[in-house]
This record gives structure tokens, sequence and C-alpha cells, in this order.
């Protein structure tokens, strides 16, 4: 197979795939513009009696909206905590051997394999003891159980496929392990620091039984918002169609905002 | 974590201190609740009974247990026969530069950030065969299609919506570590006349080692941790065909509210993915080593 042919069939299986992926987005966009009767009434691709009122209701009513901004500071908050704490974290995994370090690796990961449903109680517990319910900085907190593993995990990930040579080179130059870390070693993982910075935000962005445990009124976060649609009188299905739409727009953002750090990757020409 | 012999510095312990606080904060107190829960009858807050491992012994003996742990377990394990092949694939043939790399990037990732309670909403409308686009393209071919009537096209629809969700999860991974690899290594493979399938067999899936790792485990503990998604879209039903084993768990918890056996519960769910888990990574462990060894 020449090089042509075999291009041409890896765009196919990509095309194939975004058409996949785009399908249940556009149909939920597709309700999003409809009323609940035309959707539960008939099928159409397009909605026959556009409308802008499941929109309107969320950004006029301020509960609808500030779920989305109590999402963002939480998310924000756990998003910058946790690749903070897990860089120099991974590199200590990656580099060194010390005293239970395979053991405490896999021991973080671990947390993640808990279900939530039964956390639930104690952690209401725990942070009500602290005073932090219903706090942006208790959801932050609690997201860090499962954000930090992942983001050590990930970032050591791509410190291990750095070799160890660079470190040496940077020492014997005269670097201080700071700023090795910052200006040399750092950029050359940009790609493992987008996609832990991006896989935790969509976790913490997408969880719902923590967030809508630990808050109330005050941070509380679209997902819990959005359990409203489900009430005795039916489904509202067009709201929550709209709602949806509008979550994948900060994150979509932060992607667009991290594609080059993923994309580019590792860049030799630097050192 | 690579098994090379790597200097001993037990200074790095101060390196990993920050993440063992924030993660033990979180994680100890509330796990010594569980617990605590596992070994009492909770009548009322103040009327507690020590029982032992009578909870364990209960839940251990329980049939719909054992259905629910065969259930997850095959979906688990269809969830990695189908996510992380397709993953790689994708990873793959995505463009590696210019505006179309943005462009996928973006059109690949945006499932995951769909909060899963609207993921099950979506695909239940989208697969009903009369308002739905699935469910209608599937009755315009003639099949004969109903994720609420039948139970193995429940389960192959709550399969399909997982693989729509997450296998964005393993692509991006993928993606990113092997656009980490540096290009004299392809450049290497170019001069030595190494065929593509030589440069993914020894370049780009020793590199992908780590992310992958990852992509499994993640994928496994979360896909045997499944609960918004299938609940939402089916109920669990028909029958216990899309019954998984959180939310057996969460019946058992929050609809019967019987906290110590549903603590025990939790405690044995948790160190069934832990054994897994250990499986996995210690197999995928010594695979790389292997690998390495054969190469070097």
């Amino acid at each position: 197979m020449n090089a042509e042919a075999r291009y041409q069939k890896r765009s196919i299986l990509l095309l194939l795939y975004i058409a996949f992926a785009l399908l249940p987005i556009y149909w939920m966009v597709n309700m999003s513009f409809k009323t609940n009767e035309e959707i539960l009434s008939s099928f159409s691709l397009l909605p026959q009696h556009f409308t802008w009122d499941n929109y309107k209701v969320i950004f006029t009513d301020e509960s609808w909206y500030s779920g989305y901004i109590n999402s963002l500071i939480y998310v924000a908050i756990n998003t910058v905590i946790s690749v903070t704490v897990a860089l120099p974290a991974a590199y200590a995994f990656s580099r060194y051997s010390f005293l239970g370090d395979k053991h405490i690796f896999f021991w973080l990961l671990t947390n993640r394999m808990t279900p939530p449903a039964v956390f639930l109680l104690p952690f209401f517990q725990l942070y009500t003891t602290v005073g932090l319910m219903d706090t942006h900085i208790a959801v932050a907190m609690a997201h860090l159980l499962f954000n930090v593993p992942l983001a050590v995990w990930i970032l050591e990930g791509f410190m291990s496929g750095i070799p160890r040579e660079i470190d040496e080179t940077a020492y014997i130059d005269g670097y201080t392990f700071p700023r090795f870390f910052l200006t040399i070693f750092v950029p050359l993982i940009k790609a493992g620091v987008g996609v832990a910075a991006f896989f935790c935000f969509m976790f913490s962005w997408v969880e719902l039984l923590l967030a809508r445990t630990l808050t109330s009124v005050n941070a509380k976060p679209i997902v819990a918002t959005m359990t409203r649609t489900v009430s005795a009188s039916g489904m509202d299905w067009a709201v929550l169609a709209a709602a949806g739409t509008l979550t994948i727009v900060p994150g979509a953002i932060v992607i667009w905002f991290v594609r080059h750090y993923i994309a580019k990757g590792f860049a030799m020409g630097r050192v | 974590m690579s098994t090379t012999t790597k200097p001993v510095n037990q200074k790095a312990w101060l390196l990993i201190l920050p993440v063992l606080l924030c993660v033990a904060f979180s994680a100890i107190l509330p796990l010594m609740t569980v617990v605590n829960y596992s070994v009492q009858d909770i009548i009322s807050p103040e009327r507690r009974v020590f029982v032992g491992t009578e909870w364990f012994a209960s839940v251990m003996r329980d049939e719909d247990l054992h259905a629910a742990l065969w259930n997850q377990l095959r979906f688990s394990l269809a969830v990695l026969a189908v996510e992380i092949p397709l993953g790689i694939a994708l990873a793959l043939a995505m463009p590696a530069q210019g505006w179309k790399a943005s462009a996928t990037l973006v059109i690949v990732a945006l499932s995951l950030l769909i909060p899963w309670n609207v993921v099950g909403t979506i695909w239940q409308i989208f697969g009903r065969a009369d308002i739905g686009l699935m469910g209608a393209a599937l009755a315009g071919l003639g099949i004969e299609y109903s994720y609420t009537g039948d139970a193995t096209q429940a389960w192959l629809t709550v399969l399909l919506m997982d693989v729509w969700h997450w296998t964005p999860l393993v692509a991006l991974l993928c993606y990113a570590g092997l656009r980490s690899i540096p290009d004299a290594y392809y450049q290497a493979a170019r001069i030595d006349g190494a065929s593509k399938f030589a440069v993914f067999r020894y370049i780009q899936l020793p590199k992908m080692r780590g992310v992958l790792m990852i992509a499994v485990l993640l994928r496994f503990m979360d896909s045997f941790m499944i609960y918004t998604e299938p609940f939402v879209l089916t109920g669990g039903g028909p029958g216990n065909a899309t019954t998984f084993l959180s939310q057996y768990l969460t019946q058992k918890a929050v609809g019967q509210f019987d906290l110590g056996p549903a603590a025990a519960f939790s405690l044995i769910y948790f160190l069934i993915i832990l054994l897994f888990c250990f499986v996995l990574y210690n197999w995928m462990q010594r695979v790389g080593t292997a690998d390495k060894e054969g190469v070097e």
C-alpha cells in the first residue's frame, strides 16, 4: 500500500469517527432550539418552530446562570491546585527511588477506585465539621481526591519519556533545581501539562454527586441545577438540552487554549 | 512508573508531600468512616450495634450481586476491547499540526465535557425510533430497534454510548503521547527503512506505554463504576440487563438506607477494582519491560 492510500484510509476513519462524535451533539443542539411538544411529538432534522426560549430561561434566571459561574470557580481552583502539586511529585516518581515510592504511586490511583455514592455521607460530615460547607473551596478540595492522582499519573508518564541525560546536563551546567524544572523541564512536557490540565478540568466539571452534596445555594454547580429539569410534571427536555449545550462551551474554550501544548509536544531544539 | 534503576534520594519525599497532604485530607477520614459503618448496624445515629463481619458475609452470599458483578465484568472488558484500539487508531489518524489538528482536537474532546446525566438524557431521545436520530435511522434500515424492550440491544446501546463518551479520553492521551516523540526517532527509522508497522510497534507503542497504561486503568476503573449514564438511559432494564454494580450499590445505600451493608459492599467493590487494576498494572509493566530489553 502506498503512502497516499494509507493517508486516505486514515482520513476516512477520522471522518467517520467525527461524524459519530458529532451526531448526538447535533441532536442535543437541535433539541435545544425546539419546544418540549415538538421534541416529543415529531421527528425533524431541524427545528420546525425555531425558538430561543430555552436559552432565555437560562440567561435570565440567576439560579441558572450562577450555576455556571460557581462551577467555573471551583473547577479553576481545582485544576490549578491539582497540576501545581502534581508537577513536583510526578518528577520525584519519575526520577528518584525512595522509601515506599512504588506503593505510594499505586495508592494514589486507588483513590479513584471507590464509587462516590457511599462517600457522600462521610464527606458531608467532614466538611460540615471544618465549616466549609457550601463553599467553592469545599468542592475544589473534594475533587482533588480524584484529580491529583490522575495528574500525577499523566505527568509521570510524560516525564519518564524525557531522557535523564537532560537533567544531568542541566545540573552540570550549574542550574538549580527550581530553575531547571521551570525553565527547561516543564516546557519539555508541555503536552503532558496540557492534557493533565484538560482532564482535571473535565472530571471536575462533570462531577455531580460530590458537588451536589457539598453545596446548597452559594456554590451550587450547574450540574446540580440541571437536575431541576426533572420534576413531578415531567422532564423539561428542551431546557436540559440548552443547558447541556452551554456546558460544552467552557471546556471547548479550555481545549482551544491548550491545543498547541498538546499538538506540538516535544521540541528537541530547545535544549 | 518505569522499573529501570533510579538514584535513591529520600529527599524526593519533600516533592511528593503536597500531593500526600491534598489527597490524604479527602481520602483517609472518609475511608475510615466507611470502614466504621461496615461493621455496625446503624438503626439511628444514636443507636448502633457492632456486628463484626456479618454484613460482609451477607453481601458475599447475595445472588443479585453475583449477577451484577458478572454483568459489570463483561461490560468493562467490552469497553476496553473497543475503546483502546479505537483510541489508538484515532490518535494515529489525527493530523499533527495546522488548523485541522486544532479542529479535530476540539471536536474529539466535546463528548467528554457533557455532564453525565445529560449524556444519558440525550441518548434517551437520540435512540428513540419515533423522535431520535439514531432510532429513526435504524428503523429506516429495517432494524427493529428498542433500547427499552430488548435486553441485548439495551446492553449494546449502553456500550455504544460509553464508546461515544469515553473513546476521546484514550485518543487524547495517546495523541499527546505520540506528539512527544522526538523527530529524531522517526528519522532514524526512515534511514533504517523501517516499515510503518515496525515504526508503530518499536517506536510509537513503547513511547505511548506510559499514557496507554493510564488510559487502560482509567477506562477500566471508571467503566467499573459506571452509574449515571445507564441509570438515566435505561434505569437498569429491561429486566436487569443493564444493572451494573454501582447501581445495585446505590439502591442499597440510598434506596433502602442500609448504611452498614452498603459500606461493606463498597469495600468489597473497591477491593475487586483494586485487584483487577493491580493485575493489569503489573502485567503492563512486565510487557513494557520485556519490550525494552528486546529493543536495547
